[in-house]
């Protein structure tokens, strides 16, 4: 333990604390920008910065360990005058127009320079308006905004091991772009949007996509139902004030029926379909000498990465489609059918914590016509908070409402899918259920949950003994995909999540997301399931309807048509 | 007035020729460390009290220490020949006049500290320099200077060199050693330092070639005899780039100690053409200008720490009134504009808007307000930059305002007001 001096206040921390963890611990807060917790320390900002007794130059809080004796001021003159200095200097190069941002409000920039009490510029704008990349359906890099803290590069090459954003040139001509200032879509981007998470100004965010579904709201002629991801259930409470972790799913339906929707319906349900499908794709690549390890195919993020880096274990991926699509191929047959509502009439929007799902949605294999897209529109949690707000809803009076018939009668096993280790341990309740032909002693399977990068499970499927992994953040899965495509990989089943945390953590989800965070979303998804009922996908009675009145049986051809996919290489 | 230590070679051998370098006592030092305990090396530098002279001053020994006391076995020396601050060719002469000095040093630093691989980075211009260089390991691993078993001690130590594009970026250490392993030459956060993570995460240490080639001296006369060099603070003599309006410009060798104006007046013979001195900027585009009447100052690490500002390269850069302050401050600006490496704000965007407040002046569009923030923006990039570059790119500017104040009040659109 080392004793220091904050603003004269004596603090006693450990050896090796950083000065800002220091000052944490006390309440002291210093501001911060290209600092992000469970990110790399960068000190590139130098908004940190703090003097320390006796020494000339500043140091940056965020770098610097603390040493006995130090003497540290948070708040003086110099300190205060330097951090003003070094944010009007980004202001200088900086679209500075706030009230035409998405952030406005809500912005790291913004919020320093009230704080700081910066009332002019001193310094005159440098700033040379450059072409935004919008060449993509799912994320939007304006380099206007861009204020190079390196949060994004640090995320992209360090969390998801993808390398597509760098810092490129040099002096103030650097800039933070895919290599050679190309659009995100020329490169391996798998728009996964961790970068739109951690950006502190509105330099990267999702395409907004709000204005196509409000104009599909005001269409008399269409008829627009909405599905929910589970994980969006347990973070749009942050969106509207409330703390991580809040469980909001019936206001949530209530929100969503005050925006107009006409049926709101839940992902989760196909989330539960999307078990019996891939559940018996891997009984059936078990039993029949199958391509193993089978691995998931819900998250667009990981699909695309396998298409462009791993083309070689395609064969390996699960041939379901996501949940998101299976729903968008159900509600454009099976439900346009039933409601008799013509397939151009219908207007299906899914909200999901996630950009690569704009992505997703708009492959061409996502068209159960041929022609028009399954899923129509595909609204981020954050675009959700965004469309409440505008329609001046108070989200706490709202009423509690549930979601619509059919596809409201979901499972717990279908609600863990946000949570990293969530879709193994729904299949794995529902394969060893039907293998062992007998019911579990206990359905939690703890050992594949948490925070923990790569989780291993042993299984006994019929008296074999089944390894499978789950791997959540990219630069994880590439380790695992590295074994597969070496032909090493010990397991019969993997789980992969683009996003850390899994679906809780996508990049779509409200900002501020931290492991913290994270932890607070993935115990309310544990919540989520243990509170309810049915908690196995092959109960529901839903479910078992669906396939007897339509699909007849998992894997069927029907179900092949419709639930199913093909993957393919792209570029090299 | 002239003390000639590591220049003594200086024209008097062909650097091409290991055999010449022999002759003149080469090697016999590299001989006899090879033979002493490691500590007892870096304690005899200890008390010689040598600084680093590639401009920051840090004591040689300390980072010596440092390393020998760390666990990982992998262990990297660099030799920073990276010489791109304007106004020093010291290090160039260094290399092309007698190379084999500096490696002796490098090899004998490299025993003590038990480096595993060393690397010489050099300047991208220096093509003389590199050639040179090439020739003189390939001529020092033939004698069994370099590569296994050097001399029958047991120890094996070869080096390698490595060369940027020209970034100016790269003489920064963290810079450099990114450049070496591949990666754009920016600087990293420190700590942790080189010595504990440098080069490929390994400790590693990073010297200047001048700090080297004192090596062999300092074991040869011995810790003491070295430590009475030159004045309390710093000890040894120093390698001076003068040049500018002087009559022979050229690399002098002096002690701590001496008045720069003796090397101005004594060994550059003085102003060409007899035309009074305005001002001389110290240490290079990076340190203080200073006026006529200020050079009686002595050449001596702490007398410059005086100064704020970290000038121990050793240029000396003469103007005569022909110039005006705006005219370098203008250069010194733009060039630091153009060398930033753009990773923290205060030097990305501070040198930019520095380039801007300069043109103001020399437009004479400037009021008392850019007076004052001129001054505020350059001590914040000197107290809040990551690395040397933007802590010292302001230097000029602070020091004009201290000592040519007037000219930029001259400049001033109102200045009553």
């Amino acid at each position: 333990m080392v004793n220091i001096k904050i603003n004269n206040t004596n603090v006693t921390v450990e050896e090796g604390t950083t000065i800002l963890d220091a000052a944490k611990a006390k309440n002291i807060k210093i501001p911060t920008l290209c600092y992000y917790p469970d990110l790399d320390i960068k000190s590139d900002c130098r908004i940190c910065t703090v003097e320390i007794t006796g020494q000339k130059g500043l140091v940056t809080a965020c770098s610097t360990p603390v040493r006995d004796g130090m003497e540290i001021k948070t708040n003086s003159p110099r300190v205060l005058n330097a951090r003003k200095t070094i944010t009007e200097l980004m202001l200088a190069n900086h679209d500075a127009n706030c009230t035409a941002c998405e952030k406005n409000m809500n912005c790291e920039l913004q919020t320093l320079a009230n704080t700081l009490g910066i009332d002019e510029n001193r310094f005159e704008s440098v700033l040379e308006m450059q072409e935004l990349d919008t060449a993509n359906t799912s994320i939007t890099r304006n380099p206007n905004r861009c204020i190079k803290c390196g949060r994004c590069v640090d995320v992209c090459k360090n969390v998801q091991g993808i390398n597509v954003l760098e810092s490129m040139n040099r002096s103030h001509e650097m800039f933070i772009s895919p290599k050679y200032g190309r659009y995100l879509s020329d490169e391996d981007c798998t728009f996964c949007g961790q970068c739109s998470s951690v950006c502190p100004v509105a330099s990267i965010t999702e395409k907004d996509d709000t204005d196509l579904v409000w104009n599909a709201l005001d269409d008399d002629k269409k008829h627009v139902i909405v599905q929910v991801a589970p994980a969006v259930r347990v973070s749009l409470g942050e969106e509207m004030g409330q703390k991580p972790g809040s469980i909001v799913t019936t206001k949530m339906v209530a929100a969503l029926k005050q925006l107009g929707f006409d049926r709101v319906f839940d992902t989760d349900f196909t989330a539960d379909l999307t078990i019996l499908e891939e559940g018996n794709e891997l009984i059936h690549r078990i039993t029949e000498g199958g391509k193993l390890p089978m691995i998931t195919s819900c998250c667009p993020g990981w699909i695309n990465l396998v298409e462009q880096q791993y083309p070689e274990i395609i064969d390996n991926l699960s041939s379901c489609k996501s949940p998101q699509q299976m729903f968008g191929a159900l509600a454009k047959t099976y439900y346009a059918k039933k409601e008799n509502i013509k397939p151009e009439d219908l207007f299906v929007v899914s909200i999901m914590p996630c950009t690569a799902k704009k992505y997703e949605a708009a492959r061409e294999e996502m068209s159960a016509d041929g022609k028009n897209r399954d899923v129509d529109a595909v609204l981020t949690t954050r675009e959700l908070g965004k469309m409440v707000r505008q329609m001046g809803i108070n989200f706490d009076q709202l009423e509690e409402i549930e979601f619509d018939d059919p596809f409201g009668i979901t499972s717990g096993a279908g609600a863990i899918f946000g949570a990293t280790g969530g879709v193994m341990e729904a299949a794995l309740r529902t394969v060893s259920e039907v293998v062992n032909e007998k019911p579990l002693e206990k359905l939690e399977f703890e050992s594949v949950r948490g925070l923990e990068g790569i989780k291993e499970a042993e299984v006994d499927l019929g008296g074999q003994k089944v390894k499978v992994a789950v791997a959540h953040s990219l630069s994880k899965a590439k380790q695992l995909a590295d074994q597969v495509k070496a032909g090493t990989s010990p397991y019969a089943f993997i789980e992969v999540m683009t996003c850390p945390g899994g679906c809780i953590g996508g990049g779509g989800q409200p900002y501020n997301t931290t492991n913290a965070v994270r932890e607070e979303r993935i115990r309310a998804t544990y919540q989520v399931d243990s509170d309810m009922k049915l908690r196995k996908s092959h109960e529901n009675p839903v479910i078992q309807k669906l396939y007897e009145d339509y699909l007849t049986k998992p894997l069927s051809d029907l179900s092949h048509d419709l639930l199913h996919t093909h993957y393919h290489k792209r570029r090299t | 007035m002239e003390q000639k230590l590591v220049s003594k070679r200086f024209d008097a051998i062909n650097p091409l020729s290991i055999d010449d370098y022999l002759e003149s006592g080469g090697y016999e030092t590299l001989k006899k460390a090879l033979k002493r305990d490691r500590i007892n090396i870096i304690e005899e530098i200890e008390t010689a009290r040598l600084r680093g002279r590639g401009g920051a001053a840090f004591p040689a020994h300390v980072k010596m220490m440092g390393i020998a006391k760390e666990e990982e076995t992998t262990r990297y020396i660099i030799c920073n020949a990276d010489e791109g601050e304007p106004g020093n060719f010291k290090d160039r002469h260094l290399m092309e006049k007698d190379p084999h000095q500096f490696i002796e040093g490098m090899i004998i630093t490299a025993y003590a500290i038990r480096a595993t691989k060393g690397y010489i980075y050099i300047r991208g211009e220096y093509d003389k320099a590199h050639s040179i260089i090439e020739w003189t390991l390939e001529e020092a691993r033939k004698k069994g200077f370099l590569g296994k078993n050097i001399l029958e001690s047991g120890f094996d130590f070869d080096i390698e060199i490595r060369s940027g594009a020209g970034s100016y970026v790269c003489g920064e250490e963290f810079a450099l050693i990114e450049s070496i392993e591949g990666k754009p030459g920016r600087t990293r956060v420190k700590p942790p330092f080189p010595t504990q993570k440098g080069l490929f995460d390994k400790p590693t240490l990073i010297n200047n070639v001048e700090t080297f080639a004192n090596i062999p001296h300092i074991l040869e006369m011995g810790g003491e005899a070295f430590a009475k060099i030159g004045t309390q603070s710093s000890t040894g003599t120093k390698l001076v780039s003068l040049s500018g309006n002087v009559n022979n410009p050229g690399v002098y060798e002096v002690p701590f100690g001496v008045p720069i104006k003796d090397v101005i007046e004594k060994l550059g013979g003085g102003s060409k053409d007899g035309r009074k001195i305005k001002m001389v900027q110290l240490g290079g585009a990076c340190g203080p200008i200073i006026p006529e009447y200020m050079l009686d100052l002595t050449i001596d690490f702490d007398r410059f720490e005086d100064f704020d500002s970290k000038t121990g390269a050793g240029a000396i850069i003469v103007m005569d009134e022909r110039f005006d302050v705006f005219d370098v401050l203008l250069r010194v600006a733009e060039f630091f504009e153009h060398e930033s490496c753009g990773k923290c704000t205060p030097c990305r965007e501070g040198n930019l808007q520095l380039v801007k407040l300069v043109e103001k002046f020399i437009n004479r569009r400037a009021t008392q307000k850019d007076l004052i923030n001129i001054e505020s923006l350059a001590r914040v990039m000197h107290h809040t930059s990551l690395c040397g570059l933007g802590q010292t790119a302001p230097t000029a500017i602070l020091s004009t305002l201290k000592y040519f104040r007037d000219d930029y009040l001259d400049l001033i659109e109102h200045p009553e007001l």
